[in-house]
């Protein structure tokens, strides 16, 4: 407790030093979300010391705990009551906290069925520039009271302040689990998909890769059995499924790691979020589709206008995750009128720029 | 940030402004955009807007208009923005808590006209709708396709989407499939100054900072919206409930954590009291156990097979966790009659008391029994009756105060009563609202729930998209001056994550 105090205060000073000299903070977990976003600039302001889950009530299915908090210590915790965080956070390089969590909004192969980062998050302590400790949201699922500004930080890249401590929705594991596989064409994937979709069937995650489509299912025993018995496909055994699944989710599988030469040829890994209904997006390069059609990641050379295009007429957005130069922009440019509330919104929470400064957008 | 809304509020309507006047220009300037019979003035013409389902507060508009366009929508706003003229936003009148309130000097914009469903996307899951389309309206056009929308106040047949938007609203099902938030992929409309803006998109995500979730829930204060995307959802096959009657309520309000802990996620999760049950008895007479001090209604569905699995799993629980009478649905007509008390503990409780007064707040599942005993409590100490139907799987309350409007005294404990009701749901862990709002009803709440710092910062939100707070002003932010008049604006602090900080 005195630990975490002193790391808390340690905190603030930093902030408020920053907020008076106006130099710019870079807010740091574990880092491993480094290369994510526009370059980060400024002084290093440690999340890490600042650990502890604070609260954890099963049956509330909520969990608190404070920004520095590892997420092998959380998905720990939950595990030994048979529940997790239900849209899977990636682990880059095997690590990540909850405040990176939450300021970096990514979520795994399950999103599209569970929903994201920012539908579990039920409040947080928010540290301003001002050094102002804001509590909003709570503990529990159902809260209108004042504007959901907890949700507004999920994915805000901490541009609006430091996440000091979260209180996430939970969910039990699902019962059962099993993963099957076709062998089809992009389209034929895509085809398969859009059948599904209007259907009650008990589909978790999808990937589609190489030419393969697979498929997780989770739910009640009786469910899974009953789509394996309906949809048919080759099953994959427990281990090997579940490996694919955490090589998906944390990035570990080849398709994401994308070496010096390839990097220096300006092949690039793209991002797209589509309509998932959306035809195939037929990019040059190599393709890994999940979310059951809405996300769709590109390895490719096509030049950035022709990405944003692209995913533009399916109905999302791109953002390079990795490549050599980003001076062609990581997130998608905004409306302008978007962009003068981005504007205003940055000024009322932080208005000398302190935090991450230019992390999302250049004027931000 | 900004810190001095208190003071600010009046000297735009000065005196020497008369009221017709004002009204005088406004429709003046209505006339160049809509045809005459889409703008009310008139007394007798504006009655019906004077206020939401929250009769109790009532004030006229200064005009309403019925646009029919979006673009008829963006020249209202730029005239008003022009004038300065507030704007409320109105779609079905179903608010619980006057967030649709006119403003004496400002313009209500009635949505009512727009009641397109714009396409049904059977393969994609989704439905552009606009905003005055019937929340109910969307899942009878999806029905066709096996769909439908997936969250149901309990007013889904006469309230709107943009109002569910506005709101942030939930249901019965929402433990299990989520509120409006999560069921909003897209919205579009206009800032306040007339400017189109979308928030969120067809995808699942979009770039920069999440206003979507921000829009959502925020009563109409940040933009006008008026037209929704919403995703579907395949209907579940079957459907079946469990009704089991409990001793006391501290056994039944067990009973839920422990369903929620074995790992099931019921399709809903209903607790009704003893005097809420015998009220709805004697006005559907469904059969239920009048002797019970507490009724669950647990709801499992998906597959038959699925649902056999899980009502198994539930009954086992429940029978556990101590229930005297366990009633399994046979049919869905049985399953119809056990929900139809709960679906009118409303109607119910107007048949039993001249008037009652709603609340909306949540508190931490395992503080239910709690909740009821303090709630018993307050029932001598108010001198007046309250029956309690809960959301109980998420842990909203709707304890129904039964009162008489036209008896000053009892207008006033019942005030007192809810209050003190909303104050202990802070104390216990909780929110004042749950899913109805704050409009005006609950501001005096708000500062017990949130300090100076965090209600500035709401008001600097609402200024990053309305600058000149013309949009539904005065509804969700407390001013300085009634939270200092309301007397309670630091208690709120003894609930800080920090407790044991020394103050910086």
């Amino acid at each position: 407790m005195r630990d975490t105090n002193v790391a808390l205060a340690r905190i603030i000073d930093q902030v408020n030093a920053a907020h008076s000299s106006g130099r710019p903070l870079e807010i740091r977990g574990d880092g491993s979300k480094h290369f994510y976003g526009e370059p980060a600039l400024g002084e290093i302001l440690e999340i890490s010391p600042f650990t502890g889950i604070t609260s954890y009530e099963p049956t509330e299915l909520v969990v608190t705990a404070r920004a520095g908090t590892t997420l092998t210590e959380l998905e720990a915790t939950l595990q030994q009551c048979g529940q997790s965080l239900p849209f899977e956070p990636p682990r880059f390089a095997g690590r990540g906290t909850v405040g990176g969590m939450v300021a970096a909004g990514l979520a795994g192969p399950a999103r599209a069925r569970v929903g994201s980062v920012r539908d579990h998050v039920l409040g947080m302590t928010v540290l301003n520039a001002g050094g102002d400790l804001l509590t909003f949201g709570g503990q529990v699922a159902k809260n209108v009271a004042g504007y959901d500004v907890s949700r507004l930080m999920v994915g805000a890249l901490g541009i609006l302040g430091v996440i000091c401590d979260v209180s996430l929705k939970v969910l039990p594991t699902p019962v059962a689990t099993a993963t099957c596989a076709y062998d089809c064409s992009e389209t034929e994937a895509l085809r398969r998909l859009n059948a599904w979709r209007s259907n009650p069937l008990p589909i978790d995650a999808i990937s589609w890769h190489d030419d393969v489509l697979c498929v997780r299912f989770a739910g009640a025993k009786a469910a899974v059995i009953e789509a394996r018995r309906n949809l048919g496909g080759r099953e994959i055994a427990a281990q090997s499924a579940q490996s694919w699944w955490t090589a998906l989710r944390d990035h570990r599988h080849e398709y994401f790691n994308l070496s010096q030469e390839e990097l220096q040829r300006g092949e690039c890994l793209w991002r797209l979020s589509v309509r998932a209904s959306a035809a195939s997006l037929s990019m040059p390069g190599r393709q890994l589709i999940e979310w059951q059609g809405a996300q769709r990641w590109c390895r490719t050379q096509a030049p950035a206008h022709e990405v944003r295009a692209a995913a533009t007429l399916a109905g999302g957005h791109a953002t390079l995750m990795r490549a050599a130069s980003k001076s062609a922009g990581v997130f998608t440019p905004l409306s302008e009128a978007l962009m003068r509330v981005h504007r205003r919104l940055k000024q009322a929470f932080d208005p000398n720029r302190i935090f991450n400064r230019g992390r999302m957008y250049a004027e931000l | 940030m900004v810190m001095h809304n208190a003071d600010k509020k009046e000297p735009r309507y000065d005196a020497d402004t008369s009221r017709s006047r004002r009204q005088a220009a406004l429709v003046g300037a209505l006339g160049r955009i809509l045809p005459p019979e889409c703008v009310l003035y008139r007394h007798e013409d504006t009655v019906p807007y004077e206020c939401d389902a929250l009769t109790a507060y009532r004030c006229p508009p200064l005009a309403v208009a019925l646009p029919e366009t979006a673009e008829q929508v963006a020249a209202i706003l730029r005239s008003c923005h022009e004038m300065q003229v507030p704007v409320i936003a109105r779609g079905g009148g179903t608010g619980l808590s006057g967030g649709a309130l006119p403003h004496r000097f400002g313009l209500t914009l009635s949505l009512a006209k727009f009641n397109r469903i714009l396409n049904i996307d059977a393969t994609g899951c989704t439905a552009r709708v606009q905003c005055g389309v019937r929340n109910l309206a969307i899942s009878d056009a999806a029905t066709p396709y096996g769909l439908y929308y997936a969250p149901d106040p309990s007013s889904q047949i006469a309230c709107t989407i943009g109002g569910n938007v506005a709101e942030n609203s939930g249901g019965v099902h929402c433990l299990k499939y989520g509120l409006t938030l999560h069921n909003v992929l897209k919205v579009r409309g206009f800032l306040a100054d007339g400017t189109p803006v979308e928030f969120g998109s067809e995808a699942l995500d979009s770039a920069g900072l999440d206003l979507l979730a921000l829009v959502v829930g925020s009563e109409g204060m940040l933009a006008v919206i008026t037209e929704v995307t919403v995703k579907l959802i395949p209907k579940p096959l079957f459907a079946s409930c469990i009704m089991a009657s409990f001793d006391t309520v501290e056994a039944a309000g067990a009973a839920v954590a422990s369903v929620i802990a074995s790992g099931i996620i019921p399709a809903g999760l209903e607790m009704m009291d003893k005097a809420m049950t015998a009220a709805v008895e004697a006005f559907v007479h469904a059969d239920y156990n009048l002797d019970a001090a507490a009724i669950l209604l647990c709801e499992s569905d998906g597959t038959p097979s699925e649902v056999e699995e899980e009502i198994a799993r539930m009954e086992a629980v429940l029978r556990e966790a101590g229930a005297s009478r366990l009633d399994v649905s046979r049919d869905e007509a049985q399953r119809l009659r056990f929900w139809s008390g709960r679906k009118n503990a409303f109607p119910a409780s107007g048949a039993i008391s001249p008037d009652y007064m709603c609340m909306d707040s949540t508190i931490p599942r395992k503080r239910l029994a709690e909740m009821l005993k303090s709630i018993q409590e307050m029932e001598t100490k108010y001198q007046l009756r309250c029956v309690n139907v809960f959301h109980a799987g998420d842990g909203n309350l709707h304890p129904l105060i039964l009162y008489d409007a036209d008896n000053p005294d009892e207008m006033r404990r019942c005030e007192l009563f809810g209050a003190d009701i909303l104050e202990t749901s802070v104390r216990l862990g909780g929110t004042v609202t749950g899913e109805h709002g704050v409009g005006v009803e609950k501001l005096n709440s708000m500062c017990v729930q949130f300090s100076v710092a965090e209600r500035a910062h709401f008001l600097s939100v609402k200024h990053a998209f309305d600058p000149h707070e013309l949009l539904n002003p005065g509804k969700v932010i407390p001013t300085l001056v009634r939270c200092a008049e309301y007397g309670k604006m630091h208690v709120h602090r003894g609930m800080t994550p920090f407790p044991a900080l020394p103050s910086f």
